[in-house]
């Protein structure tokens, strides 16, 4: 008889939590310096907006939108583990956490082309 | 069975042999005669390394002094079938990973219970003088909460399993830190104040990052994951309420 | 208060990943609806500008998404590059701060 779950999907979890929280924080400052472009002219921004507006970017973008889907509800997750009593459910919120990411990556790129 | 190792073929097993900066060692082993992974180091130490050093105590996976790194995993090798484990006739063992080496396969538990004593894994009475026993009710919600954390019997298996702890020094583990989560929700104990300093520091309850490697490799089916989650909220009010 | 320095990080970085959850949650929404028909400075300064609403909104997401990433990276660094100490604190105030400045400046861009 084996007690240990053997589930690694947690682990997974935690994985996909980290990777999308160090490639975010890092596309943090791009995304705040392109959006400073505004300060200049609108022109500026404008310029940004017509180069992002070829299909690679948009696909790019529709993968910032499925990293920041995705670190959000790992994160309501692990904020329900820490927060709240424990509850054997918990383990489900990793499927839900993938399906809502990729719900959100496919309405940001049909909204998109 | 239908299976393509039959009962009658060899092992390819991979031993660590040597200290930390040893290395692993083939041998073959008759695999009729190994049903689980600990008579295979039994036979190997029997038959062809007599130097081989080993742990053992109850083989019958009550103790867990045999736990040892098998394909990568920490596990009881008492309680690991070689059938479930040998994929293609292989294995690999080690010592428990996070650990020095003292030979082999015997790691040093020694840092393991020094984090134990640093999370203040220690029964502090509330009323030293106090004759008779104290009375827990085994419903009340707090005795419930720790149930399960009590039967930690110290394997090393979480410690070995944990990504934490093989990557930050100081982070104290899942198991003391799951025995500190049994003395705060113990009625009779009168030591958190303590206990809670010493979990809240570098290395304590905040370091856990819930990838529950604890939880899922724990083979008495604890949870240390939901004992440090348990110590973060504790942790958490304490320091909103200015306590900590 | 430095033995507490660690569990207040990890404070921070909850407590700003609650604040956090809504706002990304309004932010995905509002980015799939912008996208629509493509972006263009004009569409979107239209509807920011002189917006006290979109201020508020962006200016505490800029604060509490900086403090949350800044802690967070701390996190990965200490743990896989074995960077700690004095040098490493000061990094992600820096990080933090930085993150801020920029973030704030980008508000005022869009709303000034």
């Amino acid at each position: 008889m084996r007690l240990s779950t053997e589930d690694d999907s947690q682990y997974w979890a935690a994985a996909v939590q980290r990777v999308s929280g160090v490639v975010l924080a890092l596309f943090l400052p791009v995304h705040f310096w392109v959006l400073g472009l505004a300060l200049e002219e609108e022109q500026a921004l404008d310029g940004f907006f017509r180069w992002a507006d070829q299909p690679s970017v948009k696909i790019a973008e529709a993968g910032l939108v499925v990293l920041l889907a995705v670190h959000l509800m790992g994160g309501v997750r692990l904020l329900m583990i820490e927060l709240l009593p424990w509850r054997d459910w918990q383990k489900r919120l990793v499927s839900v956490s993938g399906a809502f990411a990729a719900a959100a990556g496919v309405a940001f790129l049909v909204n998109a082309f | 069975m239908g299976r393509r190792d039959s009962v009658n073929d060899t092992l390819e097993v991979s031993i660590w042999r040597g200290g930390d900066d040893g290395r692993f060692q083939a041998y073959r082993v008759p695999r009729r005669e190994c049903p689980t992974v600990l008579d295979v180091v039994t036979w190997v130490q029997r038959n062809v390394a007599p130097t081989l050093a080993y742990r053992f105590a109850c083989r019958v996976g009550m103790c867990g002094s045999c736990a040892m790194t098998i394909n990568g995993r920490p596990r009881w090798t008492c309680r690991t079938h070689v059938s479930k484990v040998a994929r293609g006739g292989k294995l690999r063992i080690g010592p428990l990973s996070n650990l020095p080496v003292i030979r082999d396969l015997a790691c040093d538990m020694t840092p393991f219970f020094e984090k134990w004593q640093a999370a203040k894994g220690r029964f502090v009475p509330a009323e030293p003088g106090r004759s008779g026993f104290a009375p827990i009710s085994p419903a009340s919600p707090r005795r419930q909460e720790i149930d399960a954390a009590i039967e930690c019997i110290n394997c090393g298996v979480c410690y070995a399993a944990c990504d934490v702890v093989a990557d930050n020094p100081d982070y104290l583990g899942p198991a003391a830190l799951n025995r500190a989560w049994t003395l705060v929700e113990d009625e009779r104990d009168g030591g958190n104040r303590e206990r809670l300093a010493a979990i809240a520091r570098a290395g304590g309850c905040g370091s856990c990052h819930t990838n529950q490697r604890c939880t899922a490799l724990c083979p008495v089916g604890l949870n240390p994951t939901a004992s440090i989650a348990g110590l973060k909220r504790t942790v958490l009010g304490a320091l909103l309420r200015g306590a900590l | 208060m430095k033995d507490r320095a660690e569990i207040i990080l990890w404070a921070g970085h909850r407590l700003s990943a609650l604040l956090l959850a809504p706002l990304v949650l309004i932010h995905l929404a509002t980015m799939i609806i912008a996208i629509q028909g493509g972006l263009s400075a004009e569409e979107v300064l239209s509807r920011t500008k002189g917006s006290v609403l979109w201020a508020g909104f962006y200016g505490v997401f800029v604060v509490a998404a900086s403090v949350h990433g800044a802690i967070g990276l701390r996190t990965v660094v200490q743990e896989k590059l074995a960077w700690r100490g004095g040098s490493l604190d000061f990094a992600t105030a820096a990080v933090c701060a930085g993150l801020i400045y920029l973030g704030l400046r980008a508000v005022a861009g869009v709303v000034t």
